[in-house]
């Protein structure tokens, strides 16, 4: 089982990415370049937070061009796991591997906080190690996580359970006030139809040690472990 | 020969809200500037193109303001050609 952080020009995240996998969880990691034309030998991809290309045109739109995301695109399409984190998840809305996009955020500034986020959806394989609504503590830090997409694709998306995380308060309920940027319907992390892509704006790997004060993120990473171990296993 | 150019406009979809205008729109209102009842903020790219016919022009135009400069679930374009 081998994990690949791709590496984005601006990417500010990807070491914590790869600290989280590497350190924290002991398993395989690599980081991947932009430049990189395949990602062969992968079994995961994560797509780690930053500023890739500095934002210029809108967030992700240049990064999805990159000739790495074209690879990546390639192995989402074939079944692989995708996990995309705050830029990782705008690159994957641009590239249309997910449906909607990410706005500026309604009160326009930057927000870098704790949040909570309920588990909306655990047949996943980035969640099935949650338990059914459990609330994970995890940071944000973005000025544009606002989700938004058309009636249309929200129904859609409702229908197929690809919300799978909501911001919420402490106790799981969906509040005003705990939606931080004006998410469309709380929506804080969506996967597509087939499961195997997801992004969210949380930064799950920012919350891996009681000492960076909360390890709720580790349920993520441990749900893409067990999902490849179990994949391993069936085809072994 | 005449170089041509592409003025393209890029703004958020009326459906769309648009906080940046309106941040703006709060602050002209709150520096005396009343009478602006709504502003949208949108973007303006001047392209210099090495193309000598219109028709050329407005394809490659088009396709690079649908798949690059906007992001369609969310904006919408429009553009003039200019010789």
């Amino acid at each position: 089982m081998k994990f690949g952080v791709v590496v984005f020009p601006g990417s500010n995240c990807d070491h914590d990415a790869y600290y989280a996998l590497g350190q924290v969880l002991h398993q395989p990691v690599e980081f991947l370049w932009h430049q990189s034309e395949q990602v062969a030998g992968f079994d995961a991809i994560i797509l780690p937070g930053g500023f890739s290309y500095g934002d210029y045109l809108r967030t992700g739109a240049i990064a999805r061009f990159s000739p790495v995301m074209r690879a990546v695109e390639r192995f989402a399409r074939g079944g692989g796991l995708v996990l995309g984190i705050c830029n990782g998840f705008q690159i994957l809305c641009e590239a249309g591997l997910l449906p909607g996009a990410l706005r500026r955020n309604a009160g326009l500034r930057f927000i870098c906080r704790q949040v909570h986020i309920r588990v909306e959806n655990n047949g996943t394989p980035f969640t099935a190690a949650a338990k059914p609504g459990q609330v994970l503590q995890i940071p944000i830090a973005h000025a544009e996580g606002n989700y938004f997409c058309d009636e249309a694709a929200l129904t859609e998306m409702e229908r197929n359970s690809q919300i799978v995380f909501r911001y919420t308060t402490p106790d799981g309920r969906e509040e005003a006030a705990a939606n931080p940027n004006g998410s469309l319907a709380n929506i804080a992390g969506i996967c597509n139809r087939e499961r195997n892509v997801l992004g969210l704006m949380p930064h799950p790997e920012r919350a891996v040690e009681a000492a960076l004060g909360s390890s709720d993120g580790l349920v993520i990473f441990r749900s893409l472990i067990e999902s490849l171990t179990r994949q391993a296993t069936v085809s072994a | 020969m005449p170089a041509m150019k592409a003025h393209v406009w890029v703004m958020p979809k009326r459906t769309v809200l648009d906080p940046q205008g309106q941040a703006i729109q709060h602050a002209l209102s709150s520096l005396g500037f009343h009478n602006v009842r709504e502003v949208r903020q949108g973007k303006f790219f001047v392209l210099d193109l090495d193309l000598t016919t219109r028709e050329a022009a407005e394809n490659l135009v088009e396709r690079l303001s649908r798949e690059v400069l906007t992001n369609p679930v969310i904006e919408e374009f429009r553009y003039e050609i200019v010789d």
